[in-house]
């Protein structure tokens, strides 16, 4: 047993914290508005983050999705705009479903970033319900998709699609389709609807509903992940806070209800964390353990952050309000992170399920 | 006890009901006067100020009338009964009690026709919680006031023609409380600068607010000098009754019904699931619990007995509520919940989704929840302060 991480994984996460420190700072992430600057993804990509999950023989560096978690946590932890969820998701689904040539067309080029991927998997706001895949799939694409993450600045979308009982996914040429960039309340997680007329994929394989079930998993692990770094980016905000504000002549950390509010925070943000690093080895090296795995981590974590974005503004009082302090940020990461790859409701009742009631 | 009203109450609940058929017409038939024309109607019937002495234009209404026109206005869910809001929630009151004569000659009449707007000079930039504190600073200097120093938070203060300030008159005291004075001042004096702050939801309606050697004169002042704190109190004191907030949120509650009754999960209508019906319960609880405290307290007042600070039991249920049932609604409708006002697929236009950032007007801007708490565990439990 070792529940720990390598020293290659921790020199990896160090290299992420100073990239997201010094070349994508809070004031970058600001300035974004449903994009990124193509030179972060340029340096995302030459560091091999976006290739680590990818096999070597395409291109990749073959590592897991325990190792890819060093990077999402630590760009959760700044709320990093780059879109590494979806091209991990991409190219998970291609690795997972599709033939040999369909990886070597498209593995190297997610694995350098040449191409960059949005995804679109459920039709249903929850994403929780297969059959809430909507758009028919065939030759040519033609409807909607109201749900695409990452898609305003992706060359290439991976959208699901449906034939009767028989699910797929097709790749699409980001210029084939129509986009609507979608107002949500975190802008650093944008969405779009994409509507297609008579668009012709340029790959298009099955994926089985078990596919489907893994990949919104994955997801779910994902976005576990990055909020145990924004859980604590809003722990250490409100913390550092708590010992400089001044109130009735002393630190507000000194009275329990700011204290204790900080010490519950710790307590859930180690225990979602160890449940999402428990999910994300099972990804790769205990799938059968996955459901399970991600539905506790993924419901623990969702309605944990959305207590700890409330109270990251709440405990700093007016100023945690305004638009200017970094503390409402991730309480509108909280806020999609509860909706993304189906909420605590859902996923506590499936653990249920799964644990045999 | 009794739930019933006497008679004269139910009389007057029937003629608000009656004026209410026939001059609040449904809001899309509402032209451009009508506004203007609803002000003036109720202001008629001297039910702005209602609570307020007749001789200064105020309604005398008893305090069931004015929980019976409270309630009644928010169940047709009629717009506000004035525009100037601090002046009536608590400007008006602080005047009618410390005022002199002259200034509610002044200052009332403006206040009940909508023509003056109030906005409160209470916070500071090291002084929130501990209002006591306050440290901006009021010189006498002949028939005038000097005032020198920095607020913030203050609402309405980019349009504001008026605000009422709290300063420090005295620095040597013995408990903070003492010192203070509170003044009346115009907007536009010499020596203001307001500068709006947005908040997280993209609105700028909070500001900061700079005294540089502003001149007040003395008949300005509210209350005697040094004792602005009691005046301070009673203004908190006079914020509204919660029976309007309450007939409001049972209008909240059932909107979010509808949006269950009309939301699918997993293939399901969401109203059959066992633990969105749970929270729905335990909303409803909440809200009747807020609703029957404020009449037991209302109660108590009626019988001229004492309330102690019973009421952050209720601003406590509506901080937790606030927040709740906007996430709630979010959280129910998924990706579709999250999307703003022009998004396509945003749920009731967005409404849920916006209102879930504008909390902490309610949570932070009326004394936070942990100081309600330290308010219930030393005034009423009697438990020592930390
Ligand atoms: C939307 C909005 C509108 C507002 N409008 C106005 C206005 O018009 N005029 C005006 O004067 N002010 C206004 N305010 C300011 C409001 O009154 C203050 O924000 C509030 O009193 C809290 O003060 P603070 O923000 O300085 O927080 P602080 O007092 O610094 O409190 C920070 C945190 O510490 C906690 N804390 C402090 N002391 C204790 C203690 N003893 N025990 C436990 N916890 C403690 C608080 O609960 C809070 O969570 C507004 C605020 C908001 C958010």
């Amino acid at each position: 047993m070792d529940f720990g991480f390598s020293e290659e994984q921790n020199l990896l996460r160090e290299q992420v914290s100073r990239f997201m420190t010094d070349a994508c700072p809070l004031s970058v992430v600001r300035a974004q508005n449903g994009g990124f600057p193509d030179e972060l993804w340029r340096q995302a990509a030459d560091l091999g983050w976006l290739a680590l999950i990818v096999p070597e023989a395409h291109g990749g560096l073959g590592l897991k999705w325990i190792d890819l978690a060093v990077v999402l946590e630590e760009s959760g932890r700044g709320l990093s705009p780059l879109p590494i969820l979806s091209q991990a998701l991409a190219a998970t689904a291609i690795g997972r479903c599709s033939g040999d040539d369909v990886k070597s067309e498209w593995l190297p080029q997610i694995a350098t970033g040449d191409v960059v991927f949005g995804v679109g998997l459920y039709d249903d706001p929850t994403w929780i319900d297969p059959k809430g895949v909507g758009l028919e799939g065939g030759e040519t694409l033609t409807g909607a998709k109201p749900f695409v993450s990452d898609a305003t600045r992706a060359t290439h979308l991976l959208l699901a699609t449906r034939n009767r009982e028989r699910l797929g996914l097709a790749i699409v040429d980001a210029g084939d389709v129509t986009l609507k960039a979608q107002p949500g309340i975190d802008r650093t997680k944008p969405f779009a609807s994409v509507s297609l007329d008579r668009v012709k994929p340029l790959a298009a394989f099955a994926m089985s509903t078990a596919d489907l079930a893994y990949l919104t998993d994955c997801g779910a692990v994902a976005v576990t992940l990055e909020a145990i770094g924004a859980a604590e980016a809003t722990m250490a905000l409100t913390t550092e806070y708590a010992k400089t504000r001044i109130q009735f002549d002393n630190p507000i950390g000194k009275y329990q209800g700011v204290k204790h509010r900080l010490a519950d925070m710790f307590i859930d943000i180690e225990s979602f964390k160890s449940l999402a690093y428990y999910a994300a080895w099972a990804v790769d090296d205990a799938p059968e353990e996955l459901p399970r795995a991600a539905s506790l981590a993924k419901a623990y974590a969702a309605d944990a952050f959305a207590r700890i974005g409330i109270d990251g503004v709440g405990l700093h009082g007016a100023i945690g309000f305004t638009a200017e302090y970094d503390a409402q940020l991730y309480l509108k990461r909280s806020k999609w992170v509860r909706s993304a790859f189906g909420d605590a409701d859902y996923h506590y009742q499936r653990a249920a399920a799964l644990g045999g009631l | 006890m009794d739930f019933d009203f006497t008679q004269e109450e139910q009389a007057f609940r029937a003629e608000v009901r009656d004026f209410l058929a026939e001059n609040l017409p449904p809001p899309a038939e509402r032209g451009r006067g009508f506004m203007s024309e609803w002000l003036q109607k109720v202001r008629d019937k001297r039910w702005v100020g209602f609570s307020w002495p007749e001789e200064y234009g105020g309604g005398a209404g008893s305090l069931t009338e004015q929980a019976i026109l409270k309630e009644e206005m928010a169940l047709a869910r009629a717009p506000a009964l004035g525009t100037s809001f601090m002046g009536l929630a608590w400007v008006g009151p602080g005047i009618i009690q410390y005022g002199t004569d002259e200034q509610k000659q002044r200052f009332i009449p403006d206040i009940l026709d909508s023509k003056v707007n109030w906005c409160t000079g209470y916070s500071e930039p090291n002084h929130g919680s501990d209002l006591a504190a306050i440290q901006t600073k009021a010189e006498r200097v002949g028939d005038h006031y000097v005032v020198n120093g920095q607020k913030i938070w203050t609402t309405g203060a980019p349009w504001a023609d008026w605000i009422i300030l709290l300063t420090r008159t005295e620095f040597e005291v013995e408990r903070k409380h003492d010192g203070i004075t509170c003044l009346l001042v115009p907007m536009d004096t010499p020596g203001i600068e307001v500068r709006p702050i947005e908040n997280m939801a993209g609105d700028s309606n909070f500001a900061e607010v700079f005294f540089t050697d502003v001149q007040v004169p003395v008949e300005n002042r509210l209350g005697e000098e040094g004792k602005g704190w009691a005046v301070t109190i009673s203004a908190l004191a006079n914020e509204r009754s919660s029976i309007g907030e309450v007939t409001q949120m049972f209008a909240k509650l059932e909107s979010l019904k509808n949006l269950v009754r009309t939301t699918t999960r997993q293939g399901r209508p969401a109203s059959d699931d066992p633990s969105v019906r749970r929270r729905i319960g335990e909303f409803e609880a909440k809200i009747a619990a807020m609703k029957y405290n404020g009449l037991r307290y209302l109660t108590k007042q009626l019988r001229g007995e004492p309330l102690s600070s019973e009421t952050s039991v209720n601003k406590l249920h509506r901080a937790s509520l606030e927040i709740e049932m906007d996430d709630f609604a979010v959280e129910l409708t998924g990706l579709a919940g999250v999307q703003l006002p022009g998004g396509d697929e945003a749920v009731d236009g967005g409404r849920w989704a916006r209102s879930s950032l504008g909390w902490p007007g309610v949570v932070i801007g009326g004394g936070t929840p942990n100081i309600q708490r330290n308010i219930i565990a030393e005034r009423i439990l009697g438990l020592p302060k930390d």
